[in-house]
């Protein structure tokens, strides 16, 4: 990617413990481009969250950065004083959380809140704060601005508080916001909506959104590029049509045939067995290798590096060792003809031959 | 922003979390070593106290307000000095460690038996009881412990004939200190217990047919304990702090049978004419043995409590 | 909101009921009134006589409401022990008790909160660290031990402040003041101090804890993701939702400086109400302990009712939990 505005390389999160040093985020490189939506996606406790924290400078002692870097806009973040680091949130990144009646002082009102951020950032008066605070409330779409402007958190229907959330994280004029399941805590109905608006006002303001959830539906239908998080790691990037269309990582395989489909034959749910691995669990090689169907020697012992993904637009990666160049592509095909159900005469040979391959169900 | 640990097997760690936690802790081991030397050396008075205190044919006027031995003036024979009868004070004070420790304990257990049960019915009955327990309770939670357990011994004192009055002294005193203090075991039992009601295995426990009164003690009763400890440690550095003040004022243990509380008020009186140690070396151990319970009992909540692992 | 607040009066009025109850019955029925107040050699038909005159044959309601009535004029009997009014003592012995707890409270709020913003903003700072551990010896350290040993350090080896009583006080009406004379100062300091400390160390705990609940909170953290200065988050936002609920804890708290005066004024010889409500239980001076007992309640009911309301109207979401106030 040509000149990203955020570029995190190798970045690792660490937790000193009782039990010792557990690794939440282990050697995780990503870019996002101006502008662009990145949806990271993936369960609780994968680690998408720390990433987003770590970014902004936010992670909470005991956790710490342990390793790798962080540059935003051709500067490095990771090792910032947090003075510098304070003027960059707010301004240059900001963020927004995932329940938006917390996220609000319950004391003050939404005026109160939004004018103190706004002059934190621009050199305004208190008059015109205000304009802009109005301004702001009427584009994320609250109507009778000027009146409700004085009004207090608990005043506010749930949507209408994310709402406030997000005209308060774009008050400074940021190129970067980290939503960390901006709707999780919503109705599905508001959801939506939101999720709207987030897109739109990022493509007015060109501002690069990276999209934390585990909903899978509002990635797809949001980011532009998408990174699946497994147990710390990232196991697939790539642009996210074609990882919903052609999921390489037998996870995010899981993942996407686990999304209950309208029409279509009435089956049970699929899911994936077992459950990620605890921090203090993580088995070595691949992390998904217990759970997963195409799991052979080699995945038992060592941990795959993000490796692209043949047959797939240029750009998606998948962290499986399926794709080492060295094995044979017609492990690769047999195993895409599985999933589409469709075998085609010439992979049967190879797939009876060979013995890392067990007939029976898809992923 | 801290969802590390996705569930996996159960952990029966609680026990093994909570020694780890005290053997980490250096303020934890020091009070406990405090406070189980000034509870021994209570305890084994009778046997380890150079002097008996109470033996007024053993007494020497001629001993009396010796300083202790490491001035001058003093002898190793009382180490800690003698008060103007000429008790040993080192003596005085193991029998009054003692006399305080049996109130302080009597009424933690009683405050604990009393408080609990409360808590217990009232959790679990609702309706009226309920209403009725946490009104009082809340009544009398507006007013300090201090003054309730004063008023309570007071008003008692008043009520018996005089004769009768240092007898049962000691009785009247615990009772006072637990109806001052059952209050806080019976709210948070009753918050134990509306939780658990609801929970699975008692209304699996219902339908099956087990009997409301075998449910509450042999189901709920051990899942709620785990805060009363907390409580019940805490409680103890209050109580013993309590029954030294009301015998200090004159209303707890008298000086036939002196705590600690009663010593340092009968050695106030000898503070401005330089005598200080009848009433200071009293007032240390006090200090000491109230200082480790409380941090036992802070050291217990933090590793109890599941917010701060 | 009326429903509220008529529920807390009810209950109130139900409280003080009671405690003139125990009152009353502490007065009237604890040996016998003649006996107390009359002379061995005074015949029975004199007794009697003396029992009619003051209604003590009348039934047990009518006694009541009599007595009653009288407390609400401040009309509580003679005092058997001084043979005065039990209502004049009283009013000689407010102003001690008052003035001093009024001194203590201020020290305590004037160096609790700001310690406790202190040890909340620098957690690991050994000036926190000393604090904290000061803090528990004021918790631990009962009054009276603290006390004596101010009166050691200052009053016996240095020889600085007194050691006990009021020192010259100043009559303003009915009212005394040792606060206008140098004298009366240098009286109060070791008593106020004293008294201050346990709610000191309180007080510097709760906004600690509080504060420390207020920085982990969402919105602090949002706040920080805003960029605002750590000036507009610990004063601007931290310090407003840490001081909400504290003020009316401890508004309660210091309802409880009264009840350890008792133990200061018996150790500095202070002349207040507690020092003479120590000396009726010793006497059994009936009348003196019923009118204290009737008066410190009645200040207490008084004192729960005014910050029960006030807490609901400064945030009607927000119930004070009792619990926290006693300290636990």
């Amino acid at each position: 990617m040509a000149d990203p505005l955020l570029r995190v390389e190798h970045l690792r999160i660490e937790v000193p413990t009782r039990r010792g040093i557990l690794v939440a985020v282990d050697d995780i490189s990503l870019e996002i481009a101006p502008g662009e939506v990145l949806g990271v996606v993936g369960e609780s406790g994968a680690g998408k969250s720390l990433t987003g924290a770590a970014i902004i400078g936010l992670l909470e002692p005991p956790l710490r950065i342990a390793g790798g870097e962080i540059h935003f806009a051709g500067r490095r973040i990771d090792n910032l004083p947090y003075e510098a680091m304070r003027r960059i949130r707010g301004k240059e990144i900001g963020a927004i959380f995932q329940d938006p009646l917390t996220s609000l002082n319950p004391l003050y009102t939404i005026g109160r809140q939004l004018v103190e951020t706004i002059r934190t950032h621009l050199d305004v008066g208190p008059a015109a704060a205000r304009e802009r605070a109005v301004a702001l409330l009427g584009e994320v779409g609250i109507a009778a601005a000027e009146q409700r402007i004085d009004h207090y958190p608990h005043q506010f229907s749930g949507g209408m508080r994310q709402r406030v959330v997000i005209a308060l994280a774009l008050a400074g004029n940021p190129r970067l916001v980290i939503a960390d399941e901006p709707t999780t805590a919503l109705d599905v109905s508001i959801q939506a909506q939101i999720i709207a608006l987030l897109k739109r006002l990022g493509r007015d303001h060109g501002t690069a959104i990276m999209l934390v959830t585990h909903d899978m539906g509002v990635i797809a239908e949001t980011a532009d590029r998408v990174a699946v998080m497994y147990a710390g790691r990232i196991v697939e990037m790539g642009p996210v049509q074609t990882i919903v269309a052609q999921p390489r990582h037998p996870y995010t395989a899981g993942l996407m045939q686990s999304i209950p489909r309208i029409g279509g034959p009435r089956d049970r749910l699929r899911q994936i067995d077992g459950a990620m691995p605890r921090l203090d669990e993580i088995p070595p090689g691949c992390p998904f290798h217990p759970r997963c169907p195409d799991a052979f020697d080699r995945c038992r012992r060592e941990r795959p590096a993000l490796l692209p993904a043949p047959g797939t637009q240029a750009g998606t990666d998948a962290a499986c060792w399926l794709y080492d160049p060295a094995i044979s592509g017609d492990a690769i095909t047999a195993r895409h003809s599985r999933e589409s159900g469709n075998p085609g005469a010439a992979t049967i040979s190879a797939a009876a031959l060979d013995p890392r391959f067990r007939g029976g169900d898809g992923c | 922003m801290s969802d590390l640990a996705a569930p996996g097997r159960p952990r029966s760690v609680l026990d093994s979390d909570l020694v780890w936690s005290f053997r980490h802790s250096p303020v934890a081991i020091a009070a406990t070593i405090v406070a189980a030397a000034i509870i021994l050396g209570a305890a084994a008075a009778p046997w380890i106290a150079p002097h008996d205190p109470f033996d007024l044919a053993r007494l020497s006027l001629l001993d009396a307000s010796n300083p202790p031995a490491w001035l001058a003036g003093g002898s190793w024979n009382y180490p800690l000095g003698t008060d103007n009868q000429g008790r040993d004070v080192l003596s005085a004070i193991l029998y009054g460690a003692r006399l305080s420790l049996v109130v302080g304990l009597s009424a933690v257990i009683l405050a604990l038996l009393f408080g609990v049960t409360l808590g217990l019915i009232a959790g679990w009955r609702g309706g009226i009881v309920e209403t009725i327990v946490m009104r009082i309770a809340d009544v009398q939670l507006s007013f300090p412990a201090i003054l309730i357990a004063l008023l309570i011994d007071g008003v008692a004192r008043s009520l018996l004939p005089r004769e009768v009055q240092g007898e049962i002294a000691l009785y009247v005193l615990v009772a006072s200190i637990a109806l001052s203090a059952w209050v806080h075991y019976a709210r948070t039992v009753r918050g134990s217990t509306l939780v658990e009601r609801n929970k699975e295995y008692i209304q699996a426990a219902r339908v099956i047919g087990v009997s409301p009164a075998r449910i509450v003690w042999g189901h709920l009763l051990p899942n709620v304990m785990g805060p009363v400890l907390v409580i019940a440690t805490i409680n103890l550095a209050l109580a013993i702090l309590t029954e030294a003040t009301l015998s200090f004022l004159g209303v707890g243990l008298p000086p036939t049978q002196p705590s600690l509380g009663t010593l340092i008020r009968v050695g106030n009186d000898y503070l401005l004419s330089g005598d200080w140690w009848i009433s200071i070396f009293p007032g240390v151990v006090l200090a000491l043995l109230i200082l480790s319970v409380n941090l036992l009992g802070d050291w217990l909540r933090d590793a109890l409590n599941p917010r701060l692992r | 909101m009326i429903a509220f607040i008529i529920q807390r009066l009810m209950q109130a009025v139900l409280v003080m009921l009671v405690i003139a109850l125990i009152a009353f019955a502490l007065f009237n029925f604890v040996g016998d009134p003649i006996n107390n107040m009359v002379g061995q050699d005074t015949n029975l038909a004199d007794r009697e006589r003396l029992r009619q005159e003051l209604g003590l044959n009348d039934s047990f309601v009518v006694q009541f409401a009599r007595f009653v009535g009288h407390a609400a004029e401040g009309e509580f009997g003679m005092s058997y022990q001084q043979a005065r009014p039990v209502g004049r003592i009283i009013l000689e012995k407010l102003p001690a008790t008052l003035e001093l707890s009024f001194v203590a409270a201020l020290l305590a709020l004037l160096l609790g909160v700001p310690m406790g913003i202190y040890t909340a903003l620098h957690r690991d700072s050994w000036g926190s660290q000393l604090l904290l551990a000061v803090s528990l010896i004021g918790v631990s350290l009962p009054t009276f031990v603290i006390g004596i040993l101010l009166i050691l350090v200052f009053a016996v080896l240095l020889g600085w402040l007194p050691s006990f009583g009021r020192g010259t006080v100043v009559h303003i009406g009915w009212w005394t003041t040792g606060l206008l004379t140098l004298d009366g100062w240098r009286a109060i300091i070791l008593p106020a101090v004293t008294l201050a400390l346990f709610q000191m160390t309180l007080i510097m705990r709760l906004v600690r804890g509080e504060m420390i609940e207020v920085l982990r909170t969402d919105y602090i953290k949002f706040a920080r993701a805003r960029g605002l200065s750590n000036r507009a988050i610990n004063f601007g936002h931290a310090l407003k939702n840490t001081l909400v609920p504290v003020i009316t804890i401890t508004g309660l708290q210091l309802g409880g400086v009264i009840a350890f005066a008792i133990i200061t004024e018996t150790v500095f010889q202070w002349p207040g109400m507690g020092l003479m409500f120590i000396q009726a239980v010793n006497f059994a001076d009936i009348p003196v302990m019923a009118a204290y007992l009737v008066l410190v309640g009645s200040f207490f009911v008084v004192i729960n009712l005014v910050v029960d309301l006030l807490y609901y109207v400064v945030d009607p979401r927000l119930r004070i939990d009792r619990e926290r106030v006693a300290g636990v």
